[in-house]
């Protein structure tokens, strides 16, 4: 048996995409760019209305420690720099982009090509290329590369889990860019100065495994492990692949690991060596309101209406998902941009609600929960208003993975009794 | 495009419902049911009926009329009835099943807030009443398959209501009962394969542990109850027997009365039992622990009632001491 963490859930896998190979999408009229998609500040705009730029050329600079940069992803000019709108209902900076007619696919560098000897500067390579964490969590991925003083790390772990359901896009990079992987992760490994790279691959894609173990040379450990959602959180791809428990508010480095998904690694190799930027991921189309599901090459702030009409999306289309759809957030605005850390888009016909019951106290949370905690108690603190007591239950180290909600037979909204908990508790006057 | 939707994650949801899961554990309970009218014959079956009809009857006036949680179709009412009367006598007057199904849907659940909110299981809050009330009617127990059975009723069952009973004809007693009053011993056998007088679904034992099985294995019921229960209760009573003879030993204890019923049924109930893994364990533990001190020192013969009672008040103490252990944190 594969090794795996503690409790977690079974959804049903809907894979439908994961023999279909990575294509290009082509150019939308426009892009829109938001200049914060990545935790951290928000990049800074470096260029001005009327502008033209080459593919790849910096637009965005990311200027403090956690922050990223941009790059333009088509050819084109600036028509706009102002508000755009995100899938969470704010609003925020961003530069639009008319795609140029019959743009190319030329991608140019922003920059002279690091010394890969000089950790230093590929770090701060990784930085400016505008990397990030192309999981989902979108975290810039220099950050995990500068290892505090005191500081020790010994493994670095790349993620190629993809435990939600329906999203192939890691699947595809690892069968189609597998030395990109490799190469990427080992380039980790030595300005990390780990001992060891471990590739983590649910065993429903036994295919990328062979195809890692083919590129790899023996120099990376490719480990399989068991199909469960969620195992592509990285505290508990950690757990399964080392027994090691990250603390309650820390992070991987707390137990000497760094993880990075795959098409990151991927990322890496692609583009810091040459100088270049991250300007296109891979997406996932799929759902039943699809006709052309697939694996596209999505240039970043493609607007989701344009991918999903490249897709083929039926005029009877009532949900649209950006992510996975145990942890997506599903959208009405087709003009929200894909962004860096946009792993699928998910389109469905129907948009059944289940009409949630009273807390029979099954205790069927309790065993999901791969945090170790107790969903029911913290939901019914939160629906009485006892934020201490949500606190007390440890709301705080729920990463809102939606394993209790999915398996709750009284259909009860868990996860969003925990958001709102969570918003109230970041309102509240801090204790001195 | 039509207008999209919202909703928030996560997007998918497992197929199981409450709905499911309470009829689920109505057909796990029909094989000792079943058994229970086979073996006592019409007048059982009047009682399921009758239990069944008025916790339906009451649940549905509570849900409608006063906007309690829960509806009839979610089939809570009709496990509370079905459990209701697998622990009565067979001969227990009709009117009295009927009252012990409103007191259990009433005062059990909904004087509580209705589904998911009672302390105590529904079915026994009705059956200790009805123990309370009428002591006599409660304790007067059938032998199985009389021959006339499916040709007329039992004495008891249609007497006027809070008329004096008639005297039956025929009574039996119970293998508890034979044991603590008369210092006799029952077949192993007979136990567990519904050969003895008793409640109208308690005395298969085998059955009622099937319909258990199968609902551990769906994972309908948590299988760590029943095992807690029923192993205290073996090595307590294995222990006490080896002491003195005079305690029954272990195999007794566990086909007799409704240790079954009461171990896989009663004490699993979802509601009423905790959710966190160290107050399973001591709730189970201290069911069977209650079942042996009421059994061997108590004034009744049967104690499994009163042990899931006790151990239902329990659970929000249980629960608070025992709360998992956070991933990657402090105890």
């Amino acid at each position: 048996m594969f090794p795996t963490f503690a409790r977690g859930v079974h959804p049903p896998q809907l894979k439908t995409t994961a023999e279909m190979p990575v294509r290009r999408l082509g150019f939308a009229p426009e892009l829109h760019i938001p200049l914060g998609q990545h935790i951290g500040a928000p990049a800074q705009c470096v260029v001005k209305v009327g502008q033209r730029l080459e593919r790849g050329s910096l637009i965005a600079e990311g200027r403090s420690f956690v922050s990223a940069s941009i790059h333009a992803p088509v050819t084109g000019t600036v028509r706009k720099i102002g508000w755009l709108a995100t899938p969470q209902g704010q609003r925020i900076q961003g530069i639009v982009l008319a795609s140029e007619p019959g743009a190319g696919q030329e991608h140019v560098p922003f920059r002279a090509p690091p010394d890969l000897n000089d950790p230093g500067q590929w770090v701060d390579a990784v930085a400016r290329s505008g990397l990030v964490g192309l999981g989902g969590a979108a975290f810039p991925t220099h950050v995990k590369l500068k290892v505090p003083d005191g500081r020790n790390v010994d493994t670095v772990m790349i993620n190629g889990a993809e435990c939600e359901p329906y999203l192939t896009a890691d699947h595809r990079a690892m069968l189609e860019w597998p030395d990109d992987i490799v190469s990427g992760s080992l380039l980790m490994k030595k300005v990390l100065g780990a001992e060891r790279v471990v590739i983590g691959v649910e065993a429903n894609k036994m295919d990328a495994v062979k195809a890692l173990e083919r590129a790899s040379n023996n120099c990376v450990d490719i480990r399989v492990v068991q199909v469960k959602y969620p195992q592509g959180a990285e505290k508990m791809l950690i757990r399964a692949l080392l027994r090691r428990e990250v603390p309650a508010g820390g992070l991987p480095m707390d137990v000497g690991v760094v993880v990075a998904n795959v098409q990151t690694a991927a990322m890496i190799a692609r583009l810091v060596p040459k100088g270049l930027g991250l300007v296109e991921r891979i997406v996932t189309v799929a759902g039943d309101a699809v006709e052309k599901p697939g694996n596209y090459l999505v240039p970043i702030g493609t607007p989701v209406g344009f991918l999903l009409q490249s897709a083929g999306v039926v005029p009877d289309c009532q949900r649209v998902i950006l992510g996975g759809p145990m942890m997506g957030v599903s959208v009405a605005d087709l003009q929200l941009p894909i962004t860096k850390g946009t792993s699928g888009v998910l389109a469905f016909k129907t948009a059944q609600d289940h009409e949630s019951g009273p807390c029979i106290r099954c205790g069927y949370c309790v065993q999901a929960c791969p945090m170790s905690l107790n969903p029911a108690a913290i939901m019914r603190s939160a629906r009485g208003g006892d934020l201490d007591g949500c606190v007390q239950y440890r709301l705080r180290d729920c990463f809102e993975c939606g394993s209790c909600a999915f398996v709750c037979p009284s259909k009860i909204p868990l996860v969003q009794y925990f958001r709102q908990a969570k918003l109230d508790l970041r309102k509240q006057p801090v204790a001195v | 495009m039509k207008a999209l939707l919202l909703k928030g994650a996560p997007h998918l949801n497992s197929e199981r419902t409450t709905a499911y899961i309470m009829w689920h554990v109505c057909w796990a309970l029909l094989p000792a049911a079943l058994w229970g009218i086979w073996s006592f014959g019409l007048s059982a079956l009047s009682v399921l009926v009758v239990c069944v009809g008025a916790a339906c009857l009451a649940d549905f006036g509570f849900t409608s009329r006063f906007h309690r949680l829960g509806s009839l179709s979610d089939g809570s009412a009709v496990i509370t009835g079905l459990l209701l009367g697998m622990t009565l006598p067979p001969s227990v007057p009709l009117w009295m099943a009927a009252l012990g199904s409103l007191v259990a849907i009433g005062l059990g659940k909904h004087a509580f807030g209705g589904l998911g909110q009672n302390l105590f299981n529904p079915a026994l809050v009705g059956r200790a009443f009805l123990q309370a009330a009428f002591p006599a009617a409660m304790t007067r127990w059938t032998p199985p398959f009389l021959s006339d059975r499916f040709q007329s009723f039992l004495a008891g069952s249609w007497t006027i209501p809070f008329a004096r009973p008639q005297l039956d004809a025929i009574s039996g007693a119970t293998p508890l009962g034979l044991l603590k009053f008369d210092h006799m011993s029952s077949h192993i056998s007979d136990l567990f394969l519904g050969q003895t007088a008793g409640c109208i679904g308690e005395t298969a034992s085998v059955l009622v542990l099937t319909g258990g099985a199968y609902l551990a294995l769906r994972r309908m019921l948590d299988w760590r109850i029943p095992i807690a229960v029923m192993g205290s209760v073996f090595v307590i009573s294995g222990v006490a027997n080896q002491l003195n003879a005079n305690y029954p030993d272990g195999l007794f204890m566990l086909g007799s009365g409704g240790l079954m019923v009461g171990a896989w049924f009663m004490a699993t109930d979802m509601v009423t039992s905790p959710v966190t893994t160290g107050a399973i364990w001591l709730f189970g533990v201290l069911i069977g622990f209650l079942i042996c001190a009421i059994r061997f020192w108590g004034g009744l013969p049967e104690g499994v009632m009163y042990a899931i009672l006790i151990a239902n008040a329990t659970v929000p103490l249980l629960e608070r001491f025992t709360q998992p252990k956070a991933f990657g944190g402090q105890p």
